[in-house]
């Protein structure tokens, strides 16, 4: 039952992609900036939650909570600070500015508390193991599936069934038309941060309680990889997203069940090129063609 | 008649900045600190001057570009190391390499625009560092030992010959092309250029100088290993081309020359270093997203005023 032990390992990481993607996904479908930065804020998500827990002696709910409240300001901060000015700039100029503030946000977190790793708490959560059909299955990663799991079905709702949501999706339509039909567009961009963000902190503290190792550059590769979750799925489209995530996660441990660990990583990027070469719009998308 | 003049200015021009090269590091004025960073100077202008064909001639926006510095610099070090061939052969065949990977590289992905191009050359550069990373004949993760080759010669010249092409390709039939296609390239196409052809022309003379600078990289330091060649290696090709101004290749060889001095000096201080080049990149994105020349060359300062080349 190897292979079913590997199939959870690779959906309990694929959840964790998926939330970071739902972030990019939703960004990129505002304003059509591929935020570099997210996986740095999933970092400082990562960051917070541990101080959270080891400073202040909060469990994992409160520390997660906290963790994504912190994100969310600091998500639009970043917009504030960063993207704003860019809104009709050149899409290039928006791309320099995120990898700009990627590396701000990483190196910054180093001078601030240096590069050692930082070990998570590993009491936050109950581990028992128990046994389906022969595969190991530990307590933490079904809880850590749940909290992922019912993050995207709120999120889902929010987008959906709230006001906010449907500014969100009328300023993704067409950003113009939305703001001559009264909806306050900066307002929308900023709540699509916030949410993004918070999503990202969510995945950074739930990151750190399952693989126990945080560091300030642990940002970069599964930040990369949430976006090639989120263009697998179909850049823009939430559900698209999710699946991605968990499609990349569960080929991520495939790959290294057969004995190719060092390779998992061109794993991944060899899925983008091909996603991009011969399905650009990705698994959920419409082809759309470019008028002159 | 102009144009002959002005190459022989510039080949004078260099020949004399050799001259004094030589001159003050034959002397020992310029000890072997300094001498070092003059070559990893001229390193990062070839890679500068490479990366400004495909993003600021071409308007490709690739960010992979260490991936093609990782082919050049491991080839020739297989070349010199391993079959104890000379280290010219080894750099042009590095480069040749180089070029070769980057029409693999090309063909495939330049259908692609923007965005997206830029994430699958990022994705295609870390496959080239992992597929490094998981040879054993170059040593695995490592790295490869390769002894000391380069010399301020050998380096200089490989500068002026890449200065050379790339200027006299940005300013030929085909440079007009890719300056098309940069400005539009629906339109370009309309008009009749072969924009693919001239996209992976470009892309695969880029990646050529890229190995050419990977020779003279790897037989500069005493040892190469994939995470010499990873994306932060990408992203500070970028900066120089980026910070000098899309489109002006003067630019990139100032900015190239003036981040290789900052960052030499700030070799002790890594973190500060990347947080200057971050809020260096954001800051010239925010406020002068043209970068510190436009498109402007160094030359139309002086002389008579002259109408911006390729548009604005």
């Amino acid at each position: 039952m190897e292979w079913l032990q590997q199939l959870i390992n690779g959906i309990s990481l694929g959840s964790i992609y998926a939330l970071i993607a739902l972030g990019y996904t939703m960004v990129y479908g505002i304003i059509k900036l591929i935020n570099f930065a997210h996986g740095d804020v999933f970092m400082v998500g990562a960051f917070v939650g541990f101080y959270a827990i080891k400073g202040w002696g909060l469990g994992f709910f409160p520390a997660l909570l906290f963790s994504m409240a912190f994100c969310a300001v600091f998500g639009v901060l970043i917009e504030r600070i960063a993207y704003k000015r860019l809104r009709n700039a050149t899409r290039i100029a928006a791309l320099i500015t995120a990898i700009g503030m990627s590396l701000l946000i990483e190196y910054g977190v180093i001078y601030a508390r240096g590069a050692q790793p930082e070990a998570y708490p590993d009491n936050v959560l109950p581990s028992t193991s128990f046994n389906l059909f022969g595969a190991q299955i530990s307590s933490q990663s079904l809880f850590i599936l749940s909290v992922s799991v019912s993050l995207m079905i709120i999120l889902q709702f929010i987008v959906h069934r709230t006001k906010i949501g449907k500014a969100m999706r009328a300023v993704s339509h067409d950003m113009d038309a939305a703001r001559l039909m009264g909806i306050n567009v900066d307002r929308t961009i900023s709540y699509t941060f916030a949410i993004g963000s918070a999503l990202a902190g969510a995945a950074g503290v739930i990151f750190g309680v399952y693989y126990t190792k945080i560091e300030p550059l642990m940002g970069i590769i599964p930040g990369l990889k949430a976006f090639v979750a989120a263009v697998l799925g179909g850049i823009g489209i939430i559900p698209g997203a999710m699946v991605g995530g968990l499609i990349l996660g569960v080929v991520e441990s495939v790959v290294s069940a057969m004995g190719f660990s060092l390779w998992r990583d061109a794993a991944a990027f060899i899925i983008l090129i091909l996603i991009l070469i011969f399905r650009p719009s990705g698994i959920f998308g419409k082809n759309t063609r470019e008028k002159v | 008649m102009k144009k002959v003049s002005k190459f022989w200015l510039f080949l004078i021009l260099a020949v004399l900045i050799y001259g004094i090269g030589q001159g003050l590091i034959q002397t020992g004025i310029l000890n072997a600190f300094y001498s070092n960073m003059l070559i990893l100077m001229i390193i990062n202008i070839i890679l500068a001057v490479s990366l400004h064909l495909v993003i600021g001639i071409t308007g490709q926006f690739s960010i992979g570009h260490a991936g093609f510095l990782a082919v050049g610099a491991y080839v020739s070090a297989i070349i010199t190391m391993k079959f104890e061939l000379p280290f010219v052969l080894a750099i042009i065949i590095g480069g040749i390499v180089a070029a070769l990977a980057g029409l693999l590289v090309g063909i495939p992905t330049l259908r692609l625009r923007g965005d997206y191009l830029a994430i699958a050359t990022l994705g295609f550069g870390e496959i080239i560092r992992i597929v490094f990373l998981n040879i054993e004949y170059v040593g695995g993760a490592a790295g490869m030992m390769v002894s000391n080759m380069t010399t301020w010669t050998s380096a200089f010249v490989c500068l002026v010959i890449t200065i050379l092409v790339i200027s006299n390709f940005t300013n030929s039939r085909h440079g007009r092309a890719c300056i098309a296609i940069r400005e539009n390239e629906i339109a370009a196409d309309a008009m009749g250029i072969n924009t693919t052809f001239y996209k992976v022309a470009a892309f695969a003379i880029g990646s050529f100088f890229a190995g050419i600078a990977g020779g003279l990289f790897s037989h500069n330091f005493y040892i190469i290993q994939p995470t010499n060649f990873g994306f932060l290696k990408s992203f500070d090709i970028l900066i120089f081309v980026v910070l000098g101004g899309l489109g002006s290749m003067s630019g990139s060889v100032i900015a190239a020359i003036l981040l290789t001095i900052i960052s030499t000096y700030l070799q002790q201080y890594p973190e500060t270093r990347m947080i200057i080049y971050s809020i260096v990149l954001v800051v010239v994105m925010l406020y002068r997203p043209q970068g510190l020349m436009g498109t402007r060359e160094i030359t139309e300062f002086f002389g008579k005023k002259k109408s911006v080349k390729g548009g604005n």
